[in-house]
């Protein structure tokens, strides 16, 4: 099935971070990749979206959407880097 | 402070009165994909349950076919908001499967080739509630909606239905799977709208 | 870290709208609470039905800068739920809801020293972001080298083409294009890529964008040519 990129995460993710996260790093719990977030694998069909790691397809994080709450999983990030 | 969009219904949607709360019906089936899909050969295919008690019992594919496929017409429910109704599937009951288990434990787990999980409690998935699924539509299931087999539990949200099943792993407590962990309901009944948290 | 224009939701009045090409429409909003936003930024335009239903889709902005009218253009998904709506339905003086400006990565911006000339390559709607980078670079009469190559079926598909020409015709800020119109003499390969594109010694950067297959093969292609991958930013739309 086919997916987008972190890019697409910009939005959706403006609701917890005050900081636009997709320049931000992410080591993968799965491979231990670092990488930017915009270099992640996006799927949006889902009961959810799902970030997947580029390298090993590990999932990252979820996002799910009720209708007056939003969900934020991190499963598969150790730590996130953020540069001033 | 959302602005009504002048104009914006999104898709038609049809409602019935056999559909559950905030449920409507469709026609098509969507797919919903939440990662690339595993490719798995039926000859190297295999469905294992593990319980706490005794070796893990494994089938093969032409096993678990040997033990009897059955006719089954159903409504689905997906938490997404549509249900397909009437639907023909073809599966093995999990009564079947399940005749030699032993277990004191009361909930399972669900294992889905490329990783996917999800919990059911053991009764819900006994007494002709559910299959091992094979063919829908009268086809044979298409890897986008979880072929060669996925688990059919249709009383339950349709995530609960996982693709591409693997195995069932019987445990103590009601642990949650996937979809559970990132926000869904632990159970999952759609006619009490368990959808979240 | 730098906090330019912070995400926020906001309410645009379309003020034009207008058919780009066959199968799009090229909408300008007033935002006029709008802060700003870098070349290759998006917003999430949001819309509401009656009865309290909501669909979200992103839209790269074709536009930059200070401006609180923004460019957008919408192609149309046979079977979508939302693109039908902004290309048929849309009205002028309609209000929308949008979130943004939205995305630090996929950004061009011409106050940032660097030598490197710097490679766009589109897919159909996929210029956009492009387009807004191309406009800024010739806005600034910033002088780092710049290519286009376009990817596009038929010389009807192409979107901003007034645009592009103006921002080709400066006499500051170097740009060339190179249109690929696939139906009419094939489609873009590695070896037609790699003979517009900037040689793998000008160590150029690199925006890719338009759907998944077309960013992912353009990428790989690059990769193979010898271009580093940490020079290449990619941005997918949905879609095949």
């Amino acid at each position: 099935m086919s997916h987008l990129d972190g890019n697409a995460l910009a939005g959706p993710m403006a609701e917890l971070f005050a900081f636009d996260i997709t320049t931000a790093s992410a080591r993968c719990s799965g491979c231990g990749a670092i990488a930017v977030v915009a270099t992640a694998r996006v799927y949006t069909d889902a009961a959810g979206t799902v970030v997947r790691c580029s390298g090993c397809e590990a999932v990252l994080a979820t996002i799910v959407r009720a209708p007056d709450r939003v969900f934020f999983g991190f499963p598969g990030i150790s730590a996130i880097e953020v540069r001033s | 402070m959302a602005v009504f969009t002048r104009g914006f219904t999104g898709r038609r949607r049809e409602q019935d009165s056999r559909l559950p709360p905030g449920q409507t019906k469709v026609d098509d089936w969507p797919v919903l994909s939440a990662g690339p899909s595993p490719r798995v050969d039926t000859e190297t295919w295999e469905f294992t349950i593990r319980s706490e008690s005794g070796p893990p019992h494994r089938w093969t594919w032409d096993e678990i076919h040997e033990l009897g496929v059955e006719d089954i017409t159903t409504d689905i429910h997906c938490v997404t908001h549509w249900s397909k109704l009437d639907m023909a599937w073809r599966g093995v009951s999990l009564d079947l499967l399940f005749e030699d288990v032993e277990t004191s434990y009361d909930y399972v787990m669900a294992h889905s080739y490329g990783g996917y999980t999800t919990n059911i409690p053991l009764d819900e998935l006994l007494d002709g509630q559910s299959w091992i699924a094979f063919e829908a539509d009268g086809e044979p299931l298409g890897i986008e909606h979880g072929g060669p087999a996925r688990l059919l539990v249709p009383k339950l949200y349709f995530w609960k239905s996982a693709k591409w099943i693997r195995g069932l792993e019987l445990m103590p407590d009601d642990d949650p799977g996937f979809w559970e962990q990132a926000g869904y309901h632990l159970h999952g009944d759609p006619w009490k709208e368990e959808r979240y948290w | 870290m730098i906090r330019r224009g912070r995400a926020a939701w906001h309410v645009g009045t379309v003020r034009e709208a207008r058919p780009e090409t066959p199968s799009a429409r090229r909408i300008v909003l007033d935002v006029p609470t709008w802060p700003g936003n870098a070349a290759g930024q998006h917003l999430d335009v949001r819309l509401t039905a009656p009865d309290g239903y909501q669909a979200t889709r992103s839209y790269s902005i074709a536009t930059s800068g200070p401006d609180t009218l923004l460019e957008l253009a919408v192609d149309e998904l046979p079977d979508g739920e939302v693109s039908p709506f902004l290309v048929h339905e849309l009205a002028v003086g309609d209000e929308l809801d949008v979130h943004g400006p939205l995305g630090a990565f996929f950004v061009w911006r011409p106050d940032e020293t660097s030598s490197a000339p710097v490679l766009l390559i589109a897919g159909g709607s996929g210029v956009v972001p492009l387009v807004a980078m191309a406009r800024a670079h010739a806005a600034a009469g910033d002088p780092t080298p710049f290519r286009l190559v376009y990817s596009v079926r038929t010389p009807d598909d192409v979107y901003f083409e007034k645009e592009l020409a103006d921002a080709a015709a400066s006499a500051t800020a170097p740009l060339r294009v190179d249109y690929i119109y696939s139906r009419v003499t094939g489609r873009l390969t590695r070896d037609t890529l790699a003979a517009v594109a900037f040689p793998v010694s000008a160590a150029p950067q690199v925006f890719v964008c338009g759907p998944t297959a077309f960013v992912e093969a353009v990428a790989g292609w690059l990769v193979d040519i010898g271009h580093s991958p940490t020079s290449i930013r990619t941005e997918r739309f949905g879609g095949t």
